[in-house]
């Protein structure tokens, strides 16, 4: 693959193929991508509160990922290159991955977990950094702002950290000029929006309304089929299973269900009179106005 | 190791609410002596008001590179915070500001970070903790192994209270960092609307709303009652009210004193946001939906007559009092 201005010297190296003198260059893009519980999964614990029953659970692609995957797609389909997906997980991944290929991502990578019993935040991504590292020449890597799982919204700028590059998180708009190596990015804060500058290579989160998921067609869903999965593991990788175990930081001791509410009172009749009523249950029973 | 080093988020002299909650909390855990960083112009300015809540010392570093947010500048300066203070506990809030800092500060430091942590006790050197996963629907404890242990706090879920404490001792920490690499060149306030993560109440409408005017009834409801206004995905969607509206397991997670769900059914990815609230009212025409079952009040009714009523009563209610 080859690409103007890729070699370190950031910015200041003239175009010097066809492609980047018309403002093209190809881009090599990662997306992190996690296999999650469907969102209308009913949450069960194991028997003794130490894991989530995943027994019938429905797994599906997580929902961010699937923006992150078209804006990989978008990207690539203007400016050229290719898009890889990256995941690690058991078995049952891979029907996220062919979800992904089905989008229309290239190929995909696969880390399983075989042999990798615990591991937390840092040591999954340390893995998702090997994996990178296997090859060069990554532009971006993409990831969703969050897994609706865990929820713990970590992996982004810790892949970040540990690669070294600069990231952008709940990123809601992109334009990305591939010959100059420079990302504008537009990110979602509380009651704001930001815009953020910053060079190639770097990890950039994607959020709801960055853009809308193409669904994948049949034609598509009959290529993923053929696309290259190349599955490879922690150890494989050079990464020690018994270090990275030892290396958890983060020890998950149990989970509890939420407190169960309380048994709700419902009024009915005039609108008037039951709205009259609330307001009188808000003030002195709830007392919270 | 000792102490607990609070990082906060402030713009012009303002800490942010959740940086106040990290600091009582931070007091509270009793983890030896509290100190707070603080980045950006106005930086000293906050010494009183994280003083008073007993933090004793405030670092600053106001001056460029550290006057425009940096993810990758300022990540480099906590770890190395981090380093002179030596910190068993840091204390982040949850925002896009932290959720941004503290992973990448554990990736730097190599420390855990438990994020988005709605319980947090010391339990001798140690901290127990608790955070929701599955947006609420479970809550997973969590220990951190080694020092300093890394802790964001979800906004509006710890108290402050009132303090009187001195004002903190100022003092500028020597940290070089290289050319920030990320760097915000603008930022946009969306409107005077309250923020909904952080928002004490809200009314949120759904599709039972019909129309996109039809909000104007929760911007009334919410006028009165001082709350923030929110929706389900499908009216975002629709583009009814902004994507920032969207409250639910895709969307925000809020954690309000008072939620009314207004013509929404109760999804279980809807619900999912809401369930921290400490009183959910419902107001549908359907006796059966499902969001009834979580409510902790409820009115069946056409919320075109039930929603201008409860206005009016709250208001004679409030004006009366
Ligand atoms: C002690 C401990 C033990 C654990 N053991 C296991 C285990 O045995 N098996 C297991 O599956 N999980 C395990 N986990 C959970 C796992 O560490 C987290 O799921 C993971 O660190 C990612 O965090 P998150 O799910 O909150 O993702 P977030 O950080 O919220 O995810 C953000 C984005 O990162 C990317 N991403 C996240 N995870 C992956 C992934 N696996 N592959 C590719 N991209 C990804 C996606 O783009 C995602 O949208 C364990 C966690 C702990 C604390
Ligand atoms: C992956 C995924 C993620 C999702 N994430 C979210 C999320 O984060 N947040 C979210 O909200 N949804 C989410 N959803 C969508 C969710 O499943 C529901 O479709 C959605 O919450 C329903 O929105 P609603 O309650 O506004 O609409 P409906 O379900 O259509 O409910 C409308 C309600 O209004 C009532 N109503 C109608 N007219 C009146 C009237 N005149 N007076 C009083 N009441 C009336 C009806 O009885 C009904 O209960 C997600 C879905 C998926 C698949």
């Amino acid at each position: 693959m080859h690409r103007a201005g890729c070699d370190g010297t950031v910015g200041v190296v003239a175009p010097r193929t066809k492609e980047a003198r018309e403002g093209l260059a190809a881009m090599k893009i990662a997306v992190l991508v996690k296999q999650v519980p469907d969102t209308a999964t009913h949450i069960q614990l194991a028997a003794d509160g130490s894991a989530i029953n995943t027994a019938g659970i429905k797994w599906v692609l997580n929902p961010y990922d699937e923006f992150a995957i078209e804006e990989a797609l978008k990207l690539r389909d203007q400016h050229t290159g290719e898009v890889v997906l990256v995941s690690f997980g058991p078995a049952r991944v891979e029907e996220a991955i062919r979800q992904g290929l089905a989008m229309g991502a290239d190929r995909a990578i696969w880390v399983s977990d075989d042999g990798v019993a615990d591991v937390d935040y840092l040591g999954r991504a340390q893995i998702l950094v090997a994996a990178l590292s296997q090859e060069a020449d990554w532009d971006l890597v993409l990831v969703g702002k969050q897994a609706v799982d865990d929820d713990a919204a970590q992996t982004g700028p810790l892949v970040a950290a540990l690669l070294d590059w600069p990231q952008a998180m709940v990123v809601l708009g992109l334009t990305v000029d591939a010959v100059g190596r420079r990302i504008t990015a537009t990110r979602e804060l509380e009651g704001a929006t930001q815009t953020v500058e910053l060079p190639m290579p770097a990890v950039l989160g994607a959020q709801r309304g960055l853009n809308v998921p193409r669904y994948p067609t049949l034609p598509n869903i009959m290529k993923a089929k053929r696309k290259e999965v190349r599955q490879t593991s922690a150890a494989a990788l050079g990464l020690d299973a018994a270090e990275l175990a030892a290396d958890c930081r983060v020890v998950v001791e149990g989970y509890q269900l939420p407190p169960p509410r309380p048994e709700p009172k419902v009024l009915t009749g005039d609108p008037a009179e039951a709205a009259a009523t609330l307001v009188k249950l808000l003030h002195s029973e709830a007392q919270i106005i | 190791m000792s102490g607990i080093l609070v990082v906060l988020e402030q713009f012009e002299g303002r800490v942010r609410r959740v940086g106040l909650e990290a600091c009582a909390t931070a007091v509270r855990l009793r983890h030896g002596s509290v100190s707070a960083l603080a980045f950006g112009a106005g930086a000293d300015a906050v010494a009183e008001a994280v003083g008073a809540l007993g933090v004793e010392q405030l670092l600053v570093l106001p001056d460029a590179p550290f006057d425009r947010y940096s993810s990758d500048a300022f990540a480099h300066a906590v770890a190395e915070v981090v380093r002179q203070v030596e910190p068993s506990l840091v204390l982040f809030g949850a925002t896009a500001f932290g959720k941004d800092l503290a992973p990448r500060v554990s990736g730097l430091l190599k420390a855990g970070l438990a994020s988005d942590v709605t319980g947090i006790e010391s339990d001798g050197d140690d901290v127990a903790i608790v955070r929701p996963v599955y947006a609420g629907k479970a809550f997973q404890r969590v220990r951190i192994v080694g020092t300093p242990k890394l802790v964001s706090l979800r906004p509006n879920v710890q108290p402050v209270g009132v303090g009187e404490g001195p004002a903190a001792l100022v003092s500028r920490p020597a940290v070089e960092v290289g050319a920030p690499r990320a760097v915000v060149t603008g930022t946009e306030r969306n409107d005077e609307t309250v923020e909904l993560t952080e928002a004490s109440r809200i009314v949120s409408g759904g599709r039972g709303m019909k129309a996109s005017e039809n909000f104007r009834l929760l911007d009334r409801l919410a006028a009165v009652l001082g709350a923030a206004v929110g929706s389900s995905r499908p009216v975002a969607d629709e583009g009814w009210v902004p994507h920032s509206y969207h409250v639910g397991q895709t969307g925000k997670v809020v954690s309000p004193d008072l939620y009314v769900a207004v013509g929404i059914s109760g999804a279980i990815q809807h619900v999912a946001g809401i369930s921290n609230s400490k009183c959910i009212v419902a107001i549908n025409n359907d006796p059966d939906a499902p969001i009834f079952k979580v409510a902790n009040y409820g009115i069946v009714g056409d919320l075109f007559q039930v929603v201008p009523a409860l206005t009016a009563a709250l208001k004679a209610h409030l004006d009366a009092s």
